[in-house]
C-alpha cells in the first residue's frame, strides 16, 4: 500500500541571488512566520472526478488544509485565516498580487492547482516570498488519487525544507501501541497512523500483549515485543504483507528491540537468570552476537546513526544509568551523571544528541544530552512519561504520558505527545484510543 | 496439624522479625494500616493461596529483587508444598510497579521472578518445574498511583502451570 510510487518531477526552480525569508529552527520560535496557504484551485471537471473517486467535496482545499495543519503544528509557522484572503486561488497561483498578501501580513504564500489527468492526481504548487515579491519554489507531482493526503505532506516537507534549510518530517508515519480497558487488564494492539493522526489502522487484534514497536529506518518492517503464547519474544512484522516471524531462537525473554541504522540487524536484550544482556541478530545470515556480558540489567540499546556506537541502559552502577560503547561492546562509558535515574536512551538521527527519560524525586522528564554526556537539558516534566522517539530530521520528539489515578485507582489514561527539541511546542497527538510506545518512521519519500 | 504448627512458627518468626526491625529502625515509615514495612508490602489483600497456608506471592522494595525474611518464609512453604506435589509445575510471574521505564521494568520483573526461582531451587525444587515469566509493569493488581498500590504491584507470583 505504501509502495504506490509517487511520481515527482520538477518544473522550475529559480534560484535568486539575494537572501529570501528564512526560518531559524534552532531556537524556540516565539514568532512563527505568518504564512498564507491559499486553497489549491481546481477546475470543475476535476473536482467532480475526485468527488466520485475519493468522496471528497473539494480536494484542492483539503490538500491545502493538510499543509496548513502541518505547518501550524511545527510551531515555526503561523498560517493565516483564509477569511482574510483577497485573491482567488486560481489567479493567485498564476501571479499573486503581493500587495494584497502583504496587507494581511503574510510573509510567505503557498498557491497551487489540482487536476485530474489520465486517471491520475496532478498537483502543482508554488511558494512565494511576499515581501520580496518573488517565487521561491515551484513543483508538480503526479500520483494515484488515493495518495492525496501524502501529496499534502510532501508539499509541507518541501516548504519546510525551503524555508528552514532542513528536511521536514511530515510525510511520515507513527507506529504505536493502542491501549484499552482497565489498567490491571490492558488490551494492547499495534497501530499505525500518518504523522498527523489520519489513516489510523490496527495491525494486531489484541489477543496478546504487544509492546515497543519500532520502525526499520529503511523499509516498512517493524520489530516489536509480543507475548504470543505467553512467551515474550521479539518479532518482525512486515506491514505491507502482514507476515510475522520471531527473531532468533532464545530460550527466554527477548525484548527492547531496535533496528540498526542500515536496517540489517536487530539489537535487543535477552534476559536469563535475572540478568539481561544486549545481543544483535543479523537479519540476512541470522548470526547472533553477544554485545554485553555483565551480571547487571543491560537494556534499551540504540545505535548511533553511523552504526559505530551503541547507547544503552544499565544498572551496573547500582541504579539505571545511560552508557555508550562501541558496536562490538568494547569501551563502555557511563554518560549520565546527574541526580536521579536515567533510561530509554535513543540516539538522534543527526548523531549529536541522545534523548532519554529521567526519573528524579517522583517526577519523570524527557531530556537530551550530548553523546559524551555533556549539555543535559530537560524538555518536559510530568507525573509519568517515557520512551522518546525522534522525528527523522531530529527536531521533534514523540513520547507517551500516563496520568496519575485517583484514590480509587480511577482516571488512568495514556496519550502520545510531541515536543520540539527546543523544549517549546508541546502537543497532544490525538489517537482513537489510549496510546503508548510511539516510534517515528523515516521520510516515506525522497 | 503439622501445617498449623509450621504456620504458628512462621507467625512467631515473623512477629519477632517485625519487633526486631521496628526496634532497629524506629523511624521507618509504616503505613497507617500497617500494610507496609519500609516500602515492602506486608499485607494480605491481594494474596492468594496455592494450598492452605501457602501464599502465592512475595513482595519487593522499590528497584530491588532481594527477598525479605517474610518472602523467604513464603517461598519455603511453597517449596515444601511443591515437594509434596511433585507433578505440579509452576510459572513465576515477576512484576514491577508503574514508576519505571517499560523496558527496564521487564528486566526487573525477570530478575525478581528469578530471585524466587533460585530460592525454590535451594529448597530442592528442580529448575525443570519452574518457568519464569516477566510482565514488567504491564499487569498491576492495584491500579492506584500511591506507594501502597505500588508495593502490592512489586511482586513475584507463583502460579500453577498444570
Amino acid at each position: 500500500m505504501i509502495k504506490k510510487i509517487l511520481f515527482l518531477y520538477l518544473i522550475l526552480l529559480p534560484i535568486n541571488a539575494f537572501a529570501l525569508i528564512e526560518v531559524d529552527i534552532t531556537r524556540g520560535n516565539l514568532n512563527p512566520l505568518p504564512v498564507a496557504v491559499s486553497p489549491l484551485s481546481i477546475d470543475e471537471n476535476s473536482r467532480l472526478s475526485f468527488k466520485k473517486i475519493l468522496d471528497r467535496e473539494d480536494i484542492g482545499s483539503e490538500i491545502s488544509l493538510i499543509v496548513e495543519n502541518n505547518l501550524r503544528t511545527s510551531g515555526l509557522f503561523n498560517p493565516l485565516s483564509k477569511d482574510a484572503f483577497l485573491q482567488a486561488p486560481d489567479i493567485a497561483n498564476l501571479k499573486p498580487r503581493f500587495e494584497d498578501w502583504n496587507l494581511i501580513k503574510a510573509q510567505a504564500l503557498i498557491t497551487g492547482k489540482v487536476s485530474y489527468i489520465n486517471d491520475k492526481l496532478r498537483v502543482e504548487f508554488r511558494l512565494w516570498d511576499v515581501l520580496a515579491a518573488k517565487e521561491m519554489m515551484a513543483l508538480a507531482f503526479t500520483t494515484v488519487p488515493t495518495n492525496w493526503r501524502r501529496v499534502g505532506h510532501i508539499i509541507s516537507d518541501k516548504v519546510y525544507q525551503r524555508l528552514t534549510g532542513e528536511k521536514g518530517y511530515f510525510d511520515t508515519r507513527i507506529i504505536y501501541v493502542a491501549e484499552e480497558g482497565p489498567k490491571t487488564q490492558r488490551i494492547k494492539k499495534l497501530a499505525i497512523m500518518d504523522q498527523d493522526g489520519f489513516n489510523n489502522k490496527f495491525l494486531t487484534l489484541g489477543n496478546e500483549l504487544v509492546l515497543t514497536p519500532r520502525f526499520n529506518p529503511t523499509s516498512q518492517i517493524i520489530t516489536y515485543l509480543s507475548y504470543f503464547k505467553n512467551m515474550p519474544r521479539v518479532y518482525l512484522l512486515d506491514i505491507e504483507t502482514g507476515t510475522q516471524e520471531v527473531v532468533g531462537d532464545f530460550p527466554g525473554m527477548t525484548f527492547a528491540p531496535r533496528f540498526s541504522p542500515n536496517g540489517k540487524k536487530i539489537i535487543m536484550s535477552f534476559a536469563k537468570d535475572g540478568k539481561s544482556d544486549i545481543y544483535t541478530m543479523d537479519l540476512e545470515n541470522r548470526i547472533v552476537e553477544r554485545i554485553t556480558n555483565h551480571p547487571s540489567i543491560d537494556t534499551s540499546p540504540s545505535y548511533s546513526p553511523d552504526g559505530k556506537f551503541i547507547t544503552f541502559n544499565s544498572d551496573r552502577s547500582g541504579y539505571q544509568q545511560i552508557y555508550v560503547m562501541r558496536n562490538d561492546g568494547s569501551d563502555v562509558k557511563r554518560i549520565s551523571f546527574g541526580n536521579g535515574l536515567y533510561g530509554t536512551p535513543v540516539w538522534s538521527p543527526r548523531g549529536d544528541l541522545i534523548a532519554f527519560t529521567k526519573l528524579h524525586k517522583g517526577k519523570f522528564y524527557i531530556g537530551v544530552m550530548r553523546s559524551d554526556g555533556s549539555g543535559e537539558r530537560l524538555l518536559t516534566e510530568n507525573y509519568y512519561q517515557e520512551a522518546p522517539s525522534w522525528s527523522p530530521n531530529g527536531r521533534v520528539l514523540i513520547f507517551y504520558r500516563e496520568t496519575k489515578t485517583n484514590a480509587k485507582g480511577e482516571g488512568f489514561s495514556a496519550k502520545l505527545w510531541s515536543i520540539d527539541l527546543t523544549g517549546y511546542n508541546e502537543r497532544l497527538i490525538k489517537t482513537p484510543t489510549d496510546a503508548s510506545d510511539p516510534s517515528w518512521s523515516s521520510l516515506l519519500s525522497n | 496439624m503439622r501445617l498449623n504448627k509450621i504456620l504458628k512458627n512462621t507467625l512467631l518468626v515473623l512477629t519477632a522479625c517485625l519487633v526486631l526491625s521496628a526496634c532497629a529502625t524506629k523511624k521507618e515509615v509504616t503505613d497507617t494500616k500497617g500494610q507496609m514495612q519500609g516500602d515492602v508490602y506486608t499485607g494480605t489483600d491481594t494474596v492468594k493461596y496455592l494450598a492452605d497456608g501457602v501464599p502465592d506471592r512475595v513482595f519487593f522494595a522499590t528497584n530491588e529483587s532481594i527477598l525479605t525474611t517474610a518472602s523467604r518464609e513464603t517461598l519455603r512453604s511453597q517449596a515444601s508444598w511443591l515437594r509434596k506435589n511433585p507433578s505440579i509445575n509452576v510459572v513465576l510471574e515477576g512484576h514491577a510497579d508503574e514508576r519505571g521505564t517499560r523496558e527496564y521494568n521487564l528486566a526487573l520483573g525477570e530478575r525478581r521472578a528469578n530471585a524466587a526461582k533460585d530460592y525454590l531451587m535451594t529448597y530442592g525444587i528442580s529448575s525443570d518445574r519452574i518457568t519464569v515469566l516477566s510482565y514488567g509493569k504491564e499487569r498491576p493488581v492495584d491500579s492506584g498511583s500511591n506507594p501502597l498500590a505500588w508495593s502490592k504491584n512489586r511482586r513475584s507470583v507463583t502460579v500453577k502451570a498444570n
